[in-house]
C-alpha cells in the first residue's frame, strides 16, 4: 500500500502544481488572482529544484530556490505597484478590460 | 511509512489549496487558500531536509508576500470585480491545455516511478556536524557570491520601481 517516496513523486506533484498555476494565469480575469497563480508556478519550480538537490546530495538546488524566491518577491512588489497605478487610472482590475492597445 | 503519509497529506494541502485559489470568486478567499497551498509546499521542503527554505517559505512567502497581497486587495476596490464573471472568454482553451498536461501527468502516474530515469544519485553525504543552514551559507557565500550581490541590486530596483508605480505624482 505505502510505496516509498521517490524524487519522481515530487516531480509529478510539481508538474501538477505548475499546470494548476498556468490554468489560473490563462483563465482568470482578476489581475490579483493572476499574480497569485504566478506565485503557484514559482513554487512548483522550487519543489522541483529541491527534489533534485536532495537527489544529488548537493545544496546548489536550494541556493537557486533562494534566488527564485528573491525574484518572486520582486515580481510581486512591482506587479502589485503596477496594479495600484492601473486601478487609479482605469478603475478596473479585470485583465480583459485593459485593451487600449488592442485593435 | 510516516514519510509517505506526510508526503501525501502535504501534497493534498498544496494541490487542493492551489485549485481553490484559482476558482474562488472573492480575491480574499483566493489569498487565504494560497496561504494553505504555500504551507503545504513548506511542509514538502521540510520533508526534503531543506530546513532553511522551510523557514524562508513561512516567513517570507506567508508572512511577507501574502500580507502584501492582502494590503493591495484592501487598497483596490474588488467588490465590482467579484460580481462579474470570474473566467475570461478563452477559458475553454486554457482548460484544453490543462487537460492535455493533466493527461500526461496521469500517464506518468500510471507508469509509476519506472518511467523516470533520473540518473545516478551522486550523493556526497554531508560532512558530519554541519546543518542545512551551514552548508547553504558555505555555498551561497563562496561559489554564488556574485549572483547573491546581483540579487540585492534586483531587489533595490524592485523597491524603487514599486514605490514610483504606486505614487500618485512622481
Amino acid at each position: 500500500m505505502f510505496h516509498p517516496i521517490t524524487p519522481a513523486h515530487y516531480l509529478v506533484l510539481s508538474a501538477a502544481l505548475l499546470t494548476i498555476g498556468t490554468l489560473g494565469v490563462l483563465s482568470r480575469r482578476n489581475i490579483v488572482v493572476i499574480l497569485m497563480s504566478i506565485e503557484l508556478i514559482l513554487n512548483a519550480v522550487n519543489i522541483n529544484l529541491i527534489a533534485f538537490s536532495r537527489l544529488h546530495g548537493q545544496v546548489t538546488g536550494q541556493v537557486f530556490a533562494i534566488f527564485v524566491i528573491t525574484v518572486a518577491v520582486a515580481e510581486a512588489a512591482v506587479g502589485l505597484g503596477l496594479l495600484i497605478a492601473l486601478f487609479r487610472n482605469k478603475e478596473t482590475v479585470l485583465a480583459d478590460e485593459i485593451d487600449l492597445l488592442k485593435w | 511509512m510516516t514519510d509517505t503519509l506526510f508526503f501525501y497529506s502535504f501534497a493534498l494541502l498544496t494541490l487542493a489549496g492551489a485549485v481553490l485559489t484559482i476558482t474562488r470568486r472573492s480575491a480574499v478567499h483566493s489569498a487565504i487558500w494560497l496561504i494553505v497551498s504555500l504551507l503545504g509546499v513548506a511542509g514538502l521542503f521540510l520533508l526534503q531536509h531543506a530546513e532553511f527554505l522551510f523557514a524562508v517559505q513561512i516567513i517570507l512567502y506567508i508572512g511577507g508576500i501574502m500580507v502584501l497581497f492582502l494590503f493591495v486587495i484592501m487598497l483596490v476596490n474588488l467588490d465590482l470585480a467579484a460580481r462579474q464573471a470570474r473566467f475570461n472568454k478563452a477559458w475553454w482553451l486554457a482548460l484544453a491545455c490543462g487537460a492535455a498536461v493533466g493527461a500526461e501527468i496521469l500517464y506518468f502516474l500510471h507508469r509509476g516511478a519506472g518511467a523516470f530515469r533520473l540518473g545516478a544519485t551522486g550523493a556526497a553525504p554531508a560532512a558530519a556536524g554541519t546543518g542545512n543552514v551551514e552548508q547553504l551559507a558555505d555555498v551561497l557565500f563562496s561559489e554564488y557570491l556574485v549572483p547573491f550581490e546581483v540579487a540585492s541590486i534586483l531587489l533595490l530596483a524592485a523597491i524603487v520601481g514599486s514605490v514610483i508605480m504606486a505614487k500618485k505624482r512622481v
